[in-house]
């Protein structure tokens, strides 16, 4: 069989086209190569689905824990503390025994428990907490005289946050949320491995990389292809992080410097 | 446990509970948070000595020490973490394997990878198939706690590496010209200078190790996972004392909550130490 037909058979596997079958034997190179990829579709969707959705509601957590009434940033603390200080694999785990409730009492939310919304709830939810922390530091560090100059000028509430606190509260968070985004890609790789089920062995990359490391017994291909998908992720996530971020500078001269992929621990 | 515990039936309500909260499988689950205690108290010092390693290898004058620490760096740190963890504990242990199989079975001719499987002869295998049941656990531990070491140790390798740097070039060169070799600067000047400044990412990268414990679930160790499923499961009548409905949520819910509580001390213990260390220091954390 040559790798065109397998790349038509498992190329859209995870999403149950093609193929039903797995291959059982005789694994080439192609058949991991394809079916891994296949895997990163799922990884991609979770990672862009959760970072968009999940920038929405940082910058509404970030507002509202910088606020000044209780009643604001007393819930975005409790929210912050919740999934930053638990490992997301026990959220996942819990989320999913939550979903399983609500769909007894209201069937027509039974898709939740469906990792393809379910996770992804998860990881919305997750990162927004990340992000919101990272958001609110950068909103502590706008410089005063940025918004004394906005109340010089007259403007004020919703104008003067609009035009210069959070834009400059953005510039100042981009490297740290790339950071952010990079490690919200890795973490989708846990979806398979926790709570939600698979049905029909849709799964994500590490699903197929364990699928084949555990018919072959030979963990030193699929992982090292796994890594090698996620590291070009890495690189094309910086790199259009990297664009936002000239954009986001580009009133600063000299200031557009290149945004090196130098991660620091966050997760 | 307690003497009314030996009709369950008969029970309700607290005294109920108290019986089924003490009984001996639980008692497993309560070994487990052990289990992750230990795992923690493995971990964290062998991080930390791997992640010296590798910082002090990528600051190496002689350049493949160099690429050999940078290389180590940079490769864990791209890729998710849990593809490491899965990808080491297959790969040690056919490493240890391999290596016992050339030393004690030296005139087996057969080839080790046949197809699909990875044969060793009987004498290299780990543990050894006639081993008990404790011994096969302790070995499943021990390659998860290494596994944890390795990629934990990147991370320290890259928080050590930023605070070598960081560390006041003019002290290294008073030192210099004091005469001192590049040992001695380094063991005397350098060393004991940096861990201020590696302390911040170091304690992140602590937090960052126990949310990542719940990991060795994957790995195969009886953890607090584990257990949490194995009890909370549905529990007829026939095959406990103690039957009950679909409970898991209450067990994940206890483990959010010592989670929750555990990165909280850790957060207040650090800060602390955080202060302690930076009290005299010519730092903006050392002058208040």
């Amino acid at each position: 069989m040559s790798c065109a037909q397998t790349i038509m058979d498992y190329g859209l596997r995870s999403l149950g086209y093609g193929e039903r079958l797995l291959p059982r034997t005789d694994f080439t190179l192609c058949h991991q190569f394809t079916l891994i990829g296949s895997g990163m579709i799922w990884n991609i969707y979770f990672g862009v689905l959760a970072l968009i959705a999940g920038f929405f509601l940082a910058n509404a957590i970030a507002l509202a824990k910088s606020a000044q009434s209780p009643w604001l940033h007393r819930p975005a603390n409790w929210f912050i503390l919740i999934f930053r200080g638990s490992p997301l694999f026990i959220q996942f785990f819990l989320a999913y025994l939550i979903f399983l409730r609500v769909k007894q009492t209201i069937p027509a939310l039974d898709w939740l428990t469906a990792a393809w919304a379910g996770a992804l709830v998860v990881l919305f939810l997750n990162t927004a907490a990340y992000s919101a922390e990272i958001f609110y530091g950068a909103l502590r560090s706008v410089p005063k005289g940025d918004v004394e100059a906005a109340d010089a000028y007259g403007l004020t509430g919703w104008k003067r946050f609009r035009r210069i606190v959070w834009p400059t509260m953005l510039r100042l968070a981009w490297p740290a949320y790339t950071n952010e985004a990079i490690f919200l890609f890795h973490a989708t790789t846990l979806v398979f491995f926790s709570g939600f089920p698979t049905t029909g062995q849709r799964g994500d990359a590490l699903y197929y990389a364990q699928y084949f490391a555990d018919k072959t017994f030979n963990p030193f291909v699929p992982y090292p292809i796994v890594a090698l998908y996620f590291i070009l992720l890495t690189l094309a996530v910086i790199g259009i992080f990297g664009l936002v971020n000239t954009y986001l500078n580009r009133h600063l001269p000299g200031e557009t410097k290149k945004l090196r992929y130098r991660p620091q621990i966050i997760r | 446990m307690f003497s009314y515990c030996t009709d369950p039936e008969a029970l309700s309500g607290l005294r109920w509970l108290s019986c089924y909260l003490t009984t001996a499988k639980h008692a497993g689950f309560y070994w487990s948070f052990l289990t992750v205690l230990t795992l923690l108290a493995i971990t964290a010092p062998t991080a930390l000595a791997f992640g010296f390693a590798g910082a002090s290898a990528a600051r190496s004058a002689f350049a493949p020490f160099r690429w050999i620490g940078k290389g180590y760096i940079a490769v864990v740190r791209g890729v998710p973490d849990i593809a490491f963890f899965m990808f080491f504990v297959i790969a040690l242990d056919q490493a240890f394997e391999w290596v016992r199989h050339q030393w004690k079975c030296p005139d087996w001719d057969a080839p080790i990878r046949q197809g699909n499987d990875f044969v060793v002869c009987a004498a290299a295998k780990l543990p050894l198939g006639t081993a008990d049941q404790w011994i096969h656990e302790v070995y499943g531990f021990f390659t998860a706690a290494l596994t944890f070491a390795i990629v934990f140790g990147a991370f320290s390798a890259n928080v050590l590496f930023g605070a070598m740097r960081a560390v006041p070039k003019g002290q290294l060169e008073t030192a210099a010209a004091y005469g001192m070799t590049t040992r001695q600067t380094f063991w005397r000047v350098l060393v004991p200078q940096m861990w201020v400044y590696a302390l911040p990412g170091l304690s992140n990268l602590w937090m960052v190790l126990i949310k990542a414990t719940p990991l060795l679930f994957l790995l195969g160790v009886e953890d607090i996972v584990y257990w949490a499923r194995e009890l909370g499961g549905t529990k007829t009548a026939r095959f406990t004392d103690y039957p009950h409905g679909d409970w898991r949520l209450w067990y994940f819910l206890a483990l959010l909550v010592f989670y929750l509580a555990f990165t909280k001390v850790s957060e207040v213990v650090l800060e602390r130490l955080m202060k302690r260390l930076t009290h005299g220091q010519a730092t903006l954390g050392g002058s208040s």
